[in-house]
């Protein structure tokens, strides 16, 4: 059996989240990996992989023209795969509605060639299911699989035609905040800051002090979103984003369960929040309660 | 132009879902169930683009059981023209969904399939892209914004790190997501007023579509419950217990 992995480049380098596509991948048997435009370098190098597929001259991954060509290529693989990233949950299913198959999403197990776990009801259950479709289309959650290493590998490339332009979609522009952070799916520290932060402001003046000692992602629940008090790509959650970080510290947030089924699996959870009966200080291994704008700055002098 | 909405009836999204005793699932037998909040939105952003004159007809289908008709009723209230129930007591994958729907659009015809990204009850987000991909339809997913202009959709998605915008030729099938839109309540009179909108019901197995399923359930289970900590008096405590206890600090 050999899989499928759509992998993604970031300043060149092909991103964590789509190594743990390919370290999951790998327990079908061969891997080879797509990637369209620039980064074949990065894409050869990558350990355990056994041909890089490379389409060069395709910078923006539109689902339409992407789907297309991966659903041409389908045939020669028993599993196509990619993460959970935006651009995986846009293409992917979209692959398998071309090739009749019904995909699994935000996969968090493989327990066989055809049986994975993943998460419903914003983790609140996981549900095991066999898929009997001929060619099974999976992404993946990248926080519950260790990445392959980056280099170490020299894999063939083979160079494929760009797919013929779809006409009825066009890429218009793309405006990505811009941020020295790290990304909160590969963050080792995360902050999150909730309702209680109360305004944009103090995402800056109380928690990027203490995120900059610790070289930490900034997150946000989605109440904090909602109010504006965030952008939506810095949500985690359910609707928002997955995370497993080393340490994740929940500031003036309560903790509702969609939040948690976004961060529930990091490895040390950090509660600050006023209200001592808040739901985060369930799942926090350590909480202090106390008023976060007086804490927040006593933590930034104290780390 | 006639704007389609799937809409979907889920446990509500206050309830805390519990996982049934033999594992076959999540219970379901009188718990409170509404409209996926997701296909509330993209109701919403429907109904917007009537009262732009964008759209002369918004129309809501929904797939399951008769109480599915529920979900309708409130859709109609919120402003839909009307509603179409293809009604089966089947638990359908969204490869199912897809097809019927597809069925649905053929029938229908609108210029836009306006749907929620994903349904809260299986997560799954793939409904709105299989449609696509059946209808060979362009697909702006994660919509944050929508703007028609001159038969196309300018839609501003949501992505890893920021904001993609995309331009569509309709028709098109968009997904949206949370920032879209704020949805209406349905006051008392629109209420009222949606019991006399037509609802049309159609039994899915008249339809000729495969909508035999491709996964079988193993098990469902709960997740592993993660224990409370302790709670720490001060910062310096806190700071403390990260570096020698949890040694997630240097």
């Amino acid at each position: 059996m050999t899989a499928l992995v759509l992998i993604e480049i970031e300043q060149g380098q092909v991103r964590q989240a789509s190594r743990s596509a390919i370290a999951a991948a790998s327990r079908f048997g061969d891997v080879d990996v797509l990637l369209f435009g620039e980064g074949v370098d990065a894409a050869s190098a990558l350990s355990g992989v056994r041909k890089v597929l490379h389409v060069p001259a395709a910078p923006h991954l539109l689902a339409e023209p992407t789907a297309a060509f991966i659903a041409q290529h389908a045939e020669a693989y028993s599993h196509i795969l990619s993460p959970a990233s935006a651009t995986g949950k846009n293409v992917l299913p979209r692959v398998a509605g071309l090739l009749d198959v019904q995909p699994l999403t935000d996969v968090i197990e493989i327990k066989g060639d055809d049986t994975f776990v993943r998460p419903i009801y914003a983790g609140n259950a996981l549900v095991t299911v066999q898929s009997a479709d001929r060619i099974k289309v999976l992404t993946i959650r990248s926080s519950n699989f260790d990445p392959v290493d980056a280099t170490g590998g020299s894999a063939a490339v083979e160079v494929l035609d760009l797919p013929a332009e779809d006409e009825k979609s066009r890429f218009v522009r793309v405006e990505l905040s811009d941020s020295d952070r790290p990304e909160l799916e590969v963050a080792r520290v995360i902050i999150s800051g909730g309702k209680g932060v109360k305004d944009a402001r103090n995402f800056e003046t109380l928690l990027a002090p203490v995120a900059d000692k610790l070289d930490a992602a900034i997150g946000a629940s989605r109440a904090a979103v909602d109010a504006g008090f965030a952008p939506n790509e810095m949500q985690v959650g359910q609707t928002g984003k997955i995370v497993a970080p080393e340490l994740y510290i929940a500031v003036g947030l309560s903790g509702a369960l969609q939040h948690l089924a976004g961060m529930k699996d990091s490895r040390t959870i950090v509660a600050i929040n006023i209200d001592p009966d808040a739901p985060i200080f369930k799942v926090a291994d350590y909480g202090l309660v106390g008023d976060l704008f007086e804490v927040m700055p006593e933590l930034a002098k104290a780390l | 132009m006639k704007v389609l909405v799937p809409v979907k009836r889920v446990v509500d999204y206050n309830i805390k879902p519990r996982v049934a005793a033999d594992g076959s699932g999540v219970e379901t037998q009188g718990v409170k169930m509404s409209m996926n909040p997701f296909d509330e939105i993209a109701l919403e952003e429907a109904l917007r683009l009537r009262e732009k004159g964008h759209a002369q007809e918004v129309v809501a289908v929904s797939i399951g059981p008769q109480a599915a008709q529920d979900t309708l009723r409130t859709a109609m209230a919120m402003g839909a023209d009307r509603a179409i129930l293809i009604r089966t007591d089947a638990e359908l994958e969204p490869l199912a969904v897809a097809k019927l729907l597809q069925a649905v659009v053929e029938r229908e015809q609108p210029g836009l399939v306006s749907m929620g990204k994903q349904a809260i009850d299986d997560d799954m987000n793939a409904t709105g892209q299989i449609l696509a991909a059946k209808l060979g339809w362009p697909q702006g997913t994660f919509a944050s914004e929508v703007i028609i202009d001159n038969g196309s959709a300018i839609v501003s998605r949501e992505i890893d790190g920021g904001v993609e915008v995309v331009s569509l030729t309709l028709p098109a099938v968009i997904t949206a997501d949370l920032r879209l839109n704020e949805p209406r309540y349905a006051s008392l009179p629109n209420i009222m007023k949606a019991r006399k909108k037509p609802l049309e019901t159609i039994e899915a197995g008249s339809l000729d579509v495969d909508i035999a399923p491709r996964l079988k359930v193993v098990s469902v289970s709960e997740p592993p419950a993660r224990e409370a900590g302790v709670i720490v008096e001060s910062v310096e405590e806190l700071v403390n217990k990260l570096k020698t206890e949890a040694k997630v600090l240097p």
